[in-house]
């Protein structure tokens, strides 16, 4: 094992020109290694205790065990199960899942064959965004490869095990990365969102036991098969387990992503990975781990990036994807900007996410553009109080509100002077 | 049960119901839009919000949707907790962000659920401040109309045009706050349920078409408790009229028939009641003529003639009765068709005999395994093929129960179940609306049919009669089916008078039977053509090809015809043999047709909108109709008539009649099979509080300017002696019987929706149990079957076509063709052929064809039906180019042009 | 314009994959928009029946979705990236140099019909804002100079 490969189990063998690496290139690094020891060696629980163990948390933002949500599973009854990668990735901020996917293909692919097997599922299905068309293309040279090679198909290396892996691209909407649309989605419907329980793990896709899994986590699970829990546990730096893929965009000196231990502080990622603002450029806020997660403040850089410590933070880890705001941009804009997006991609299924949040972006706007009212500024709380988890059928609302809820209160002089002084300070 | 406490208070109610249907089924006023009590939950408009509690302790709680909650034991919720109630507010102030605040043009304005759920919540004043989002319409064709503006979406139409009802060709475009609810492209609603989306949608958006031209507030309107006359199921509805005109008619409720639905036929063919054509005062040799001086005529006729009467399918029981007394027994006939005469008297004797009851359409909804012979649902009873569009499902919901879900939780229903259907088997000539839930389809002529029924009998019994020279297919297919009804718990055997086929008939009674006889609880559905078949069956009388001998052989010189057209029911060279035999012919209607056009004497009769009358369904069910408007000065019912007629010649029995009451207590009596439909609705003399049921809404207003233009002074409301209800707004709309109720309003709830106020549990009874009585009460179990001549197997013939009626919603049936808008969908004539048939034949689609029918020669167009049986036709019944031809037959077909013209 | 004998067979392939052939929906209406530019209502009517579904079933569908053109586009379909870090590198700007240079605004096709400009959410590769994509292709760290040399590869 290189020592990339140690620390950076997801992304060491991710070549540096931008290529993909190919099967040749992913057996050097130790790649189906893990699939040959699942499927030889290990029962489905085994498997899946072994992953519990390892203290793998979903990486599709809301951080639930991966082990455990496949136990959620039940007894087999010798029907169809289904495995689906959620490769949506449309969070605004996040580009993490596009590095595993255009960089290493096989490793998802492997993930894949290890997870279905747990699961006992004879199909698994990536769904993919339409605009991932690079992403795309590789992923199909890869499963090709990978069929060749006799890891996809019938009869996986002489186990008798037989799994068909399938490739949907999608057509563009952020609410298909939600679990639950996800599934209407691939089964040609508009992509609303299903009312939860059930859950898909006892009625997913066409009905059957399902489970989705996003693309990050799921690159994972070769490794813990591989080198064990105790391992894979020792890469973080924090409570749960593993690295993560951090990501930083807006005004610093190096935007990017870098596979990190779990748990790497804000600071250390802001400063010494993205080297920092940009000159002439201080920061205001950040958020943390894509659109939907509430802002950090410069005072918190010192936070962990785990899923317990931003949540103590007041945040979410989200998708680990930073958002930095700098003290040139707007936050009223920044906001109108998230919530334009949120109005926009709302699925249009439940009233307070439909209408509300188009109401919210016309007041941000009329903020915005000097049109602002002070009781604006209490109709916006209201939304975010009203729009808020476990109100809206999905999580797509809740999740807009965290911005808002948390702009409002840290930014909340820049709100009142737009208002006074009828204008946005930021344009000249 | 559940023992749940709601604001303080504990309840009972029925574990794992939901929350919502708990809570107003107790009575409380919680707010909804999306959720409806025939389509479950989806938790989409978050209107009913409410908060639960872990337990006393917990006084922080959680907000959840009362419709997707379960109830369980020891739930603590609040309806009046102040978050739960700010928050159904706000749902109301997001709605209204959009909505465009046009009440007072709207025609759901005064009866909206969304003006209901608004004031409900509290919601009055606006702080949006942007603008609202704007769509453009589309013409859904003559039935409904849209205002895409004032959508809220609930998704409630959808759900019920696409989900519940079957329709391809409605769906919900685009996406965030421009879902767009409609067809992909202006058109026509092809959906023969279109008519509900204008009860279903909560606000402006789908309204009732007609009404739009003609229209009136709801609390401007009169309503009446009415039966669908136009078709055999007697579908109760709700009567709306003003100033004397029909201005609309509604569902009413009833649980065991058609529930919160309506067929486009029954809800817009009310029309025929007030087209210009219709007879509204007496006509001697077609010239309008004085009533005293017809009747001075009339008594002169009665006084020499030779008289025998004809009855009708769709007139009142009261009515044929008072022809029966008129005539006397002996000489009343019931003026069906031979094979109509023959099959409806079948089916009396099936049902009686037993043991297999006639299912309500409730139980068709219920059941697990379906059979349907011969019959062309869609077409001919369209409410019952909605049901069986439900019983569909029940497949699903034994995947739901085993999953967990509840059966209310619809979009997770529909999630897990996705494609599973229960067995429905449909064995018909030609392809029907339904097939798109069958399991399997045969496309059989009407005795291939039959020999499927008694095969299959045959494999669930394997005591009845055997299908002599049955093939192996035959034969295999009749296990497959067996299998699945034998394996339901609650099998149902669907048939009728559709084929016009004995054996088809004979055939199902036997299956039910043998299905009865493996100890399956199963049921029959049979079919009939019109509202009252099933009473006038039960009345018993001669066959009118008895009535055409006895003027043949001149025992008879004068006939008395009783709303009915002799054309649909003969072939018209026998129709006219015998009129021109005729010395006196007198003619009781109030829609024209050729009988009536060749009347000596027209009496003006009221219809269902002027008259009463009991009527009886396909499941023997004794139903009363009232009136909604006085009969005008020279129409009256033609029970009136009647005795009228009686009194000339100075018939006592007859002459006493003062009241309808006095007619149906006569005929009860006099016969026994009768006798319960005394019971079908309170008589004139009943009373709530003293005072007799206002037809008129408390706030109908204009009342005294409605005949400003005439008088200035007001008259009295009209008398009604033969109903318990007034013209009138004085007295008590609360707590009705259930057979009497004339418009549902409960405080607070103005739209359609206040049914919920009525019944014992929503959803439910009605207070008082189901309306109207059965009459038919099957006999003793027993092994039993009909050992009928099975038809030989079905072999083309050279040259000819087995011609079977094939039927329209709009066109077969008499009444609502002359309703307008019905009148812009009307069937047109043509032959149907299968296509490899056409081709022989050289012809393409449209080219015209001349067809050899009995004594009939018609020139007709062809349409090929690819799902028709080689060497089988079907013609559409009804129309005027077909009416009383005698199908199914044998005819010739010879080729005109083989391009269309 | 009915569809091509290697466009069915391709369509159903991709519905061969799933349980009922609707789920190949979305793909189906991307391949024929691969060929036909935009999906016109023959085309919509053509894959619907091909997959069992009945056409205002499909529509539902093909609204719901961003990619999914229901209307004529230019032979290049320019998706400029305007979500949030785009729009704090400055994606406005990137817009607004386009709009003034293709003369069209924001779901405009140029009169020669070699673009169509539309606003795109998160392409996915913020680490290199602004971005935007034309067809199949991502441009990152795009500036407006840039932009007119990106441009000269569409003919
Ligand atoms: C509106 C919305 C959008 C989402 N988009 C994505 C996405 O693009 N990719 C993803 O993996 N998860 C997304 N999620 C989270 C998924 O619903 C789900 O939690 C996740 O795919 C589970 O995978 P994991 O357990 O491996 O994290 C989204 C959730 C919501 C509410
Ligand atoms: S919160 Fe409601 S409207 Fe918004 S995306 Fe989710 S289900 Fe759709
Ligand atoms: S009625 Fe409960 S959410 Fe609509």
């Amino acid at each position: 094992m290189t020592d990339t490969a140690d620390t950076r189990p997801l992304t060491g063998a991710i070549p540096s020109d931008g290529s993909a690496l190919g099967l040749a290139g992913y057996h050097r690094s130790g790649g189906y290694e893990g699939a040959a020891k699942a499927l030889r060696e290990m029962t489905p629980d085994g498997i899946r205790d072994e992953v519990t163990k390892a203290g793998l948390r979903g990486r599709g933002g809301a951080g639930f065990s991966t082990g455990r949500k496949w136990g959620f599973l039940p007894r087999q009854d010798g029907g169809q199960r289904y495995l689906v990668v959620n490769g949506d990735e449309m969070e605004p901020g996040t580009f993490k899942d596009r590095v595993l996917l255009e960089g290493n293909p096989h490793q998802l692919i492997e993930g894949m064959v290890i997870s279905a097997f747990a699961i006992q599922a004879s199909q698994a299905i990536i769904f993919l965004r339409g605009e991932y068309t690079l992403a795309a293309q590789r992923l199909a040279v890869a499963l090709a490869e990978a069929t060749d090679a006799g890891f996809v198909g019938g009869n996986l290396l002489g186990t008798g095990y037989d799994l068909e892996i399938q490739l949907h691209s999608s057509a563009g909407r952020y609410i298909c990365g939600e679990e639950t649309a996800l599934l209407t989605s691939l089964e040609g419907k508009r992509a609303i969102p299903r009312a939860k329980p059930p859950f898909p793990q006892t009625s997913g896709l066409w009905g059957c036991p399902t489970v989705v899994n996003n693309v990050e986590t799921l690159c994972n699970v070769p490794h813990i098969v591989r080198n064990g829990s105790a391992w894979y546990r020792s890469l973080s730096c924090g409570e749960d387990g593993g690295t993560k893929i951090y990501g930083v965009s807006g005004r610093v000196k190096r935007p990017g992503a870098w596979e990190l231990p779990m748990g790497t502080t804000v600071r250390e990622i802001l400063e010494e990975h993205a080297g920092g603002m940009q000159d002439g450029y201080r920061l205001r806020g950040l958020l943390p781990g894509g659109a939907s997660t509430e802002f950090l403040t410069a005072d918190q850089l010192d936070v962990a990036m785990d899923f317990g410590s931003v949540e103590k933070a007041g945040s979410r880890l989200g998708t680990g994807t930073m958002i930095i705001l700098d003290d040139r941009t707007c936050p009223v804009g920044m906001l109108l900007n998230l919530e334009h997006f949120f109005a926009q991609e709302s699925c249009g299924w439940c009233t307070p996410c439909r209408d509300g949040l188009p109401w919210i972006e016309r007041m941000l706007e009329a903020i915005e553009n000097g049109e602002g009212r002070p009781e604006d500024l209490d109709l916006l709380a209201m939304h975010v109080d009203l729009l808020g988890p476990g109100k809206t059928f999905c999580a797509l609302a809740p999740g807009a509100m965290e911005p808002l809820g948390s702009g409002l209160k840290h930014f909340r002089a820049d709100f009142e002077r737009h208002i006074a002084e009828g204008r946005c300070p930021w344009r000249q | 049960m559940a023992s749940v406490t709601i604001d303080g208070r504990s309840y009972d109610v029925e574990a794992g119901d939901n929350l919502l249907h708990a809570c107003l089924s107790l009575g409380f006023d919680l707010p909804y839009f999306c959720w409806h009590p025939a389509m479950g939950s989806v938790g989409a408009c978050r209107q009913c919000a409410v908060k639960v509690f872990r337990s006393p302790e917990d006084h922080k709680g959680r907000l959840v949707m009362a419709c997707m909650t379960p109830a369980t034991d020891g739930l603590h919720l609040s309806l009046d907790d102040p978050e739960a109630r700010a928050f159904r507010a706000s749902v109301i102030e997001w709605l209204m962000t959009n909505h465009p605040h046009d009440c007072p043009v709207c025609p759901e304005g005064g009866e909206c659920h969304l003006q209901d759920m608004t004031v409900m919540t509290g919601h009055v004043h606006r702080r949006y401040r942007f603008r609202k989002r704007t769509f453009r319409n589309q013409y859904l064709g003559p039935f409904i109309a849209q205002e895409m503006n004032r959508c809220i979406a609930c998704y409630r139409c959808v759900r019920f045009y696409r989900d519940y009802a079957g329709g391809q060709d409605f769906d919900v475009f685009a996406s965030h706050r421009y879902v767009f609810f409609g067809r992909s492209a202006d058109g026509v609603l092809e959906n023969e349920f279109s008519g509900n989306l204008a009860e279903v949608c909560p606000t402006g958006v789908f309204t009732d078409k007609p009404l739009g031209r003609e229209y009136a507030r709801k609390w401007d309107m009169a309503g009446s408790p009415s039966i669908c006359v136009h078709c055999g199921l007697g579908c109760n509805v709700t009567v709306n009229a003003r100033a004397g005109r029909l201005r609309r008619l509604l569902n009413r409720y009833h649980h065991e028939i058609n529930g919160y639905f309506l067929c486009d036929r029954g809800r817009f063919g009310y029309g025929f009641a007030d087209q210009p054509e219709r007879f509204r005062q007496p006509l001697r040799r077609g010239q309008p003529a004085s009533r005293a001086e017809t009747l001075e005529h009339l008594k002169d006729v009665l006084a020499k003639a030779k008289i025998i009467g004809i009855g009708s399918p769709r007139a009142s029981l009261e009515a044929n009765f008072a022809l029966r007394q008129l005539v006397g027994p002996d000489r009343f006939h019931l003026g069906l068709a031979a094979d109509q005469h023959r099959l409806v008297s079948l089916i009396i004797d099936v049902l009686q005999k037993g043991p297999a009851p006639a299912a309500t359409l409730a139980e068709a909804e219920a059941a697990d395994a379906v059979l349907v012979l011969g019959e062309d649902l869609p077409n001919t009873a369209p409410r019952l093929a909605l049901a069986l569009r439900q019983a569909s499902r029940q497949k699903g919901f034994a995947i739901a129960d085993r999953l967990e879900i509840p059966r209310w939780l619809d979009i997770s229903v529909r999630d897990a179940v996705q494609e599973e259907r229960s067995p429905i088997y449909i064995a018909t000539a030609d392809a029907t609306r339904l097939d798109d839930v069958a399991s399997g389809v045969y496309r059989l002529a009407d005795g291939e049919v039959a020999r499927l029924g008694f095969a299959v009998a045959q494999a669930v019994d394997g005591d009845g009669p055997r299908v002599p020279d049955a093939s192996p297919d035959l034969a295999a297919l009749a296990q497959v089916i067996a299998l699945a009804l034998c394996e339901a718990k609650r099998p149902l055997v669907v048939s009728g008078t559709g084929s016009a086929s004995q054996a088809v008939v004979e055939a199902a009674a036997n299956v039910a039977w043998a299905l009865c006889h493996r100890g399956r609880e199963a049921r029959l559905s049979m079919v009939v053509p019109e509202c009252d078949s099933l009473g006038l069956g039960l009345m018993g009388g001669g066959s009118l090809a008895d009535a055409f001998q006895a003027v043949e052989a001149g025992a008879a010189d004068t006939l008395i015809v009783l709303e009915n057209d002799l054309y649909r029911r003969a072939e018209r060279t026998a129709v006219e043999h015998c009129l021109d035999q005729l010395r006196h012919l007198v003619v009781l209607d109030h829609t024209p047709h050729r009988t009536a056009a060749r009347a000596e004497v027209l009496l003006p009769a009221a219809s269902f909108a002027e008259g009463d009358g009991t009527l009886v369904n396909n499941e023997g069910r004794a139903q009363r109709f009232f009136s909604v408007r006085p009969p005008p000065a020279d129409i009256q019912e033609s029970w009136r008539w009647l005795r009228d007629l009686a009194a000339l010649r100075g018939d006592p029995s007859v002459t006493a009649w003062q009241r309808l009451d006095d007619v149906t207590a006569a005929c009860a009596a006099a016969l026994p099979v009768l006798a319960g439909i005394t019971e079908a609705a309170p008589g004139a003399d009943f009373r709530v509080d003293g005072a007799k049921i206002p037809r008129q809404p408390p706030r109908y207003s204009g009342r005294t300017a409605m005949h400003a233009d005439q008088t200035i002074r007001e008259p009295k409301p009209a008398d009604d002696p033969d109903t318990p209800l007034s013209y009138s707004m004085e007295g008590s709309a609360v707590a009705l019987p259930p057979s009497a109720i004339p418009y549902f309003w409960a405080p607070a709830w103005n739209s359609v929706q206040a049914v919920n106020k009525f019944q014992q549990e929503v959803g439910g009874l009605l207070r008082g149990g189901p309306p109207g009585v059965r009459l038919i009460h099957p006999g003793h179990p027993g092994r039993r079957s009909y050992l009928p001549e099975i038809p030989r197997p079905f072999t083309p013939r050279r040259g000819r076509w087995w011609i079977q009626p094939l039927h329209a919603l709009f066109g077969s049936e008499e009444l609502s063709r002359h309703s307008p808008p019905i009148a812009e969908r009307l069937a047109t004539p043509s032959l149907a052929l299968p296509p490899t048939d056409a081709a022989r034949l050289g012809l393409a689609e449209g080219a015209l064809v001349e067809l050899r029918l009995g004594s009939e020669t018609l020139r007709l167009p062809v349409s090929l039906h690819p799902a028709l049986a080689a060497g089988t036709g079907g013609l559409t019944a009804g129309l005027p180019e077909t009416l009383g031809l005698p199908l199914p037959a044998w005819a010739e077909v010879r080729a005109v042009s083989e391009t269309p013209p | 314009m009915a569809l091509t004998t290697q466009q069915i067979a391709e369509i159903n392939r991709f519905a061969g994959h799933y349980r009922q052939k609707s789920g190949a929906a979305v793909e189906a209406l991307k391949l024929v928009q691969r060929s036909n530019r935009w999906i016109s209502n023959v085309d919509l009517a053509a894959v619907a029946a091909l997959l069992n579904m009945s056409p205002d079933s499909l529509e539902g569908v093909a609204t719901f979705h961003n990619l999914i053109f229901r209307r004529p586009v230019g032979r290049h379909v320019i998706l400029v990236c305007d979500s949030v870090s785009c729009w704090i590198m400055g994606c406005t700007n990137v817009g607004g140099h386009l709009r003034r240079r293709l003369g069209v605004d924001w779901g405009g096709t140029t009169p020669d019909d070699r673009f169509t400009l539309l606003p795109i959410v998160c392409l996915g590769a913020c680490d290199h804002a602004p971005t935007l994509m034309i067809d199949a292709d991502l441009h990152a760290d795009v500036t407006a100079s840039g932009l007119d040399r990106i441009l000269e590869d569409y003919p």
